[in-house]
Formats: structure tokens, C-alpha cells, sequence
């Protein structure tokens, strides 16, 4: 474990969890200089954890519509979406929109 | 003693059709108890202040505009800090307008008409079916097969007889929608579908009407008021392009438990409450988040109004409703829709099942295995769809798949993933002879066995 380090919990909600091994919450490590934006982020989730069928999480390296970013429990809208640069102890929660009734 | 057939044919009919008058009889009934309660009301209200054997009448002025059984009816809101007099009598001047009469229209309507709203619009096309009562809590184990808006109007005005109650029994759309909305104050989105969401939104937006809208799937619930305010973004907004339908789950297929929509439902009633009568802080700008597997609720700060939103921002594109269900690629309904994904030479029905029963065969049920657990047909075996699409059927099945001569069968619910399941498996093992069974376990129920149970 280097300084780089970046500790983060990921989480995913009312159905998001189905796509990455029925898992609600995970404390993940992100290792590396440089720094890490949620683009990047999204990249690593595909290639890391996201186990069933990629498109329904991920569409033109964006996150498919209908799925909301909340990075500590604020829309990602106001902070910059793909470009905002994860912090320490950040918490990212991925929700579906629900449609039932 | 036993009845010979064709007399308990007879028999069913005429019970159903007595069961059927005498429910027409209690809607009728009720309906006439309600109009004299009514005129007794009004008449006890002429005679007030009337000679009662009291000596001297004394007529003591109203200091209010609420009657005394107004004041009785809403008193533990009355004294109700924050809220009094003054709010009970904008609720009462109000309007508000129930769109979907399910699991999250029950609550909602119940507690509205219950807290003494002036006026109440429902609005729903279906009808009652035993798999709603679970969670729709307004309609009864009587009402089943009576449209959903009729069977809750009743139940509404069992409950408070002052509020005005109008039923729309139709699909809202692009047709009628303006016309319906702009009637009310305030708009509950309690509907089931993608597409009448998209709608709804846009035709609040068009009418400048606040829109609370609720939802609900499985142990799941979301909850926000959109187009409320100067900043406040509407659904637009917040989703401007409709998820994929592949990602769509509506509550017949994924279920939902009951007491979620009513956690939702009730507090949709709140916020639609709050927004009526200015009391509190409602949720326009936030969503509140229900995870009622794990009891945790959670309010997160939403954008504001997108400056480029296609029917909020200053130059819209949207200004008259458009086709939903072409900008959705969906429909307007949580009924499922039959796919067509092969040719009916590559399907067989359930009767051709019945006739090959008797021969060596494997039928694979597809669907997820809690539903196995619920009903099956005799001698399946279960693999779900999501195993079938990874191959796992390979090795379960690697003796029967040896032999090229074995049919195989594939049945799920509704004939929808079985078909999916066969295009795979026929890729896959071309010269074998693999079919899926139309209609599914609906069919059978429908055409072999009525007892099956259905779900
Ligand atoms: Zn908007």
C-alpha cells in the first residue's frame, strides 16, 4: 500500500446491485499517480467487478440513462460528472430509477 | 351423490351471475346509503341552530369557514402545530389528481381524502385482479373484475363522504391528459410504466403543475416532487433519454411487496399535502431513496432546472405532447408484450406438448428459481434463462444433448424467455430439435388445466 492510495465505497441500489454480483456496498482501493475522475472509474468497474451484461451499466463511457451517480449522496450533475476527481473516503452510490407502482 | 357435469356447468353460471348481480346490488346500494347520508347531512346542517326541545336557540357565530363536522372529522390535525385551521382549509380548497389507482394510488388517495382534500381525480383504465390486493389496499376480495377507479371510489367515500371524488376510467395520454390535468392543483404520478411517466411529466410541465411522483419495485422505493418551483428540475431533467427497455422491470415481473408502495404511496400523500398547503419542506430538488430490505432511507440533493431541457428551460422543444411510446420504444402499460422472436415452425403449443408427452422429451423450465418453486409442470427441471445464456445447460444436460434425437422443450411463464432461451440453444446444437412452448405456463393454465395456478 503506497500514499496513492485511494480508499473509496462504492455502492449500488435498487437494482444496479444485479449487474455487479448482487453486491450492495464494497470498500474498494484504487492504486495509482495519477488521479482518479469517475470516467476512469467506470472504466475500472467494467474491467474489475461489473459481471453481468456491460450494457446495462455502461453506454458510450458514460453510465446508461436511467441510472443516477450520486457521489456523497449529491447528483454527480453538480459536481462535474465523468470529470469529477474522486477523494478520499468518497462514497459513489449507482442507482437505477425505478418505474413501478 | 354426485352432480352430473352438465349441471355443475349450469350451476357455475348461475352463481357467477348472481355473484355478479349482487355486487352490482352492493355498488348500488352503497351508492344510495351514500346520497342519503348525505341529504341527512345537509338537512341536520339547515336544522342546526333549529329548535332541538332546547328553550332559548342560541346560534354561536362561526369563527371559521370549516363546519362542526369538518372540525370534529380533522381535529388531530386542527390542533396540530404548524398545520391548524388555516392549512385544513387550503386542503380543502384543493385539488389533486391520482394518476394509477395500485399500490402506490391506494395510499396516496387514502390519506388525501382521508385529511380532507376539497377534490379528488382518479385515474386508471384496469381492473381489479386478486394479484392486486396484496399491496392495493383499497380494493376487496368484492371488488375484483369492477374497474379500479369505481372499486376505490367507493372504498374513498366509506371513508370521508365530503370530499368530491371524479373517476377517469381510461389510459391517460397524449389526447386527453391536458384536458384532465388542468383541473387540479397538484399531480401524484402513481403509475407502473416508463412511457406514462415521460408523459405525465411533460404535460405537468405544459401545465405548470408541481408532479409527485413515486415508485416502487421489490424491496425498493424512490420518491421526489418534480417541476415545483424556480430551481427544481423536472423528470426531464434528471433522465432527458429513456433507459433501454432491456432494463426496464415492472412489478409483474419483478414483484414488489406490499408494504413498499405503501411506505411511498403514503408519503407521496405528504408531499402532496405539503406542497397544497405551503406547510414544511417538500422534497422538489431532493430524492428520497427507500431500501426496505435493509431499512435505510437516504435524501440526496438533485440538479437544479438543465437550462437545455427539451420541455422546462426557457426555449423548449417539447410544447404540445408528443408519442411516448415511440420516444420510449415501450408501451404504456405493464402488461407484457407477446415477443415474436421465432418463426411458429420452431414453437409448439401446449396441445402438441400434450401429445408428446408420452414420448422421450426433456422440458426445461427457464424461469428464475423461486418461481420453479411456485408451480411447475410435471417431469421439468429447471434452468434459468441467465444459466441457459452462460452455457451452463452444456454440462448439465450433456447426456440428453449426446443424443440428436431427444427433443428438447423450453417453457417459461409467458413464452417470451423461452424463446430467447431456444434461439440460444438452437445456435448452439442446430441439428437438434429444440422448441419453446407458446404462451407458457399461461397456456396450460388457459387451455389444459384451469386449476394451474397463474401468477
Ligand atoms: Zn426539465
Amino acid at each position: 500500500m503506497t500514499n496513492n492510495d485511494l480508499n473509496i465505497s462504492l455502492e449500488f441500489s435498487a437494482g444496479a446491485e444485479l449487474l455487479f454480483g448482487n453486491i450492495k456496498k464494497r470498500q474498494v482501493t484504487l492504486k495509482g499517480e495519477e488521479k482518479w475522475t469517475i470516467r476512469k472509474l467506470l472504466k475500472w468497474m467494467h474491467a474489475n467487478i461489473l459481471t453481468e451484461r456491460p450494457e446495462l451499466f455502461i453506454q458510450d463511457e458514460s453510465v446508461r440513462p436511467g441510472i443516477l451517480v450520486l457521489i456523497n449522496d449529491t447528483d454527480w450533475e453538480l459536481l462535474g460528472e465523468l470529470d469529477y476527481e474522486i477523494q478520499p473516503n468518497d462514497n459513489i452510490l449507482f442507482i437505477s430509477t425505478l418505474h413501478g407502482g | 351423490m354426485s352432480t352430473a357435469p352438465e349441471n355443475q356447468v349450469d350451476e357455475l353460471a348461475t352463481l357467477r351471475e348472481e355473484i355478479e348481480t349482487l355486487r352490482q346490488n352492493l355498488v348500488d346500494k352503497n351508492r344510495q346509503l351514500q346520497d342519503l347520508q348525505a341529504a341527512q347531512r345537509a338537512t341536520a346542517a339547515a336544522n342546526n341552530g333549529a329548535n332541538n326541545g332546547v328553550p332559548a336557540n342560541f346560534s354561536t357565530p362561526h369563527v371559521n369557514d370549516l363546519t362542526k363536522d369538518e372540525i370534529e372529522r380533522y381535529s388531530r390535525q386542527l390542533i396540530l402545530p404548524g398545520f391548524g385551521v388555516t392549512a385544513q382549509t387550503k386542503l380543502r380548497n384543493s385539488s389533486f389528481l391520482i394518476v394509477g389507482m395500485g399500490g402506490l394510488g391506494c395510499p396516496s388517495s387514502q390519506y388525501l381524502v382521508a385529511a380532507g382534500s376539497g377534490r379528488i381525480g382518479l385515474v386508471d383504465y384496469d381492473l381489479v385482479d386478486r394479484s392486486n390486493l396484496h399491496r392495493q389496499t383499497l380494493h376487496t376480495e368484492c371488488t375484483i373484475g369492477l374497474p379500479k377507479v369505481e372499486s376505490a371510489k367507493s372504498a374513498l367515500l366509506q371513508i370521508n363522504p365530503n370530499c368530491e371524488i371524479i373517476t377517469y376510467k381510461t389510459l391517460l395520454n397524449s389526447g386527453n391528459a391536458l384536458e384532465i390535468i388542468k383541473q387540479y392543483d397538484v399531480i401524484l404520478d402513481c403509475t407502473d410504466n416508463v412511457v406514462t411517466r415521460y408523459m405525465l411529466n411533460d404535460a405537468c410541465v405544459l401545465q405548470h403543475k408541481p408532479l409527485v411522483s413515486g415508485s416502487a419495485l421489490q424491496f425498493d422505493g424512490q420518491l421526489t416532487v418534480y417541476h415545483y418551483g424556480e430551481i427544481c428540475p423536472c423528470y426531464r431533467c434528471l433522465f432527458p433519454v429513456p433507459p433501454p427497455p432491456q432494463a426496464v422491470t415492472n412489478c409483474g415481473d419483478g414483484g414488489v411487496m406490499g408494504a413498499i408502495t405503501g411506505v411511498i404511496g403514503s408519503m407521496q400523500a405528504l408531499e402532496a399535502i405539503k406542497v397544497a398547503t405551503g406547510v414544511g419542506e417538500t422534497l422538489a430538488g431532493r430524492l428520497l431513496i427507500f431500501d426496505g430490505a435493509n431499512g435505510i432511507f437516504r435524501n440526496i440533493k438533485l440538479r437544479g432546472r438543465r437550462s437545455d431541457c427539451k420541455v422546462c428551460s426557457t426555449n423548449p422543444m417539447i410544447t404540445q405532447l408528443i408519442d411516448y411510446e415511440f420516444f420510449c420504444s415501450m408501451h404504456a402499460s405493464d402488461d407484457n408484450q407477446a415477443l415474436q422472436l421465432l418463426s411458429p415452425e420452431e414453437r409448439i403449443d401446449v396441445r402438441q406438448y400434450i401429445d408428446m408427452r408420452s414420448e422421450p422429451h426433456l422440458l426445461i423450465d427457464v424461469r428464475p428459481p423461486n418461481e420453479f418453486e411456485i408451480c411447475r409442470l410435471p417431469s421439468s427441471v429447471n434452468m434459468p434463462l441467465k444459466d441457459v445464456l452462460d452455457n451452463k445447460f452444456v454440462e448439465e444436460f450433456q447426456n440428453e444433448l449426446d443424443d440428436k434425437k431427444l427433443p428438447i422443450i423450453l417453457v417459461c411463464r409467458r413464452g417470451n424467455d423461452s424463446q430467447i432461451a431456444a434461439q440460444h440453444m438452437c445456435n448452439k446444437y442446430p441439428s437438434h430439435t429444440i422448441r419453446d412452448i407458446v404462451g407458457g405456463l399461461y397456456a396450460w393454465h388457459y387451455q389444459i388445466d384451469n386449476e394451474f395456478p397463474i401468477y
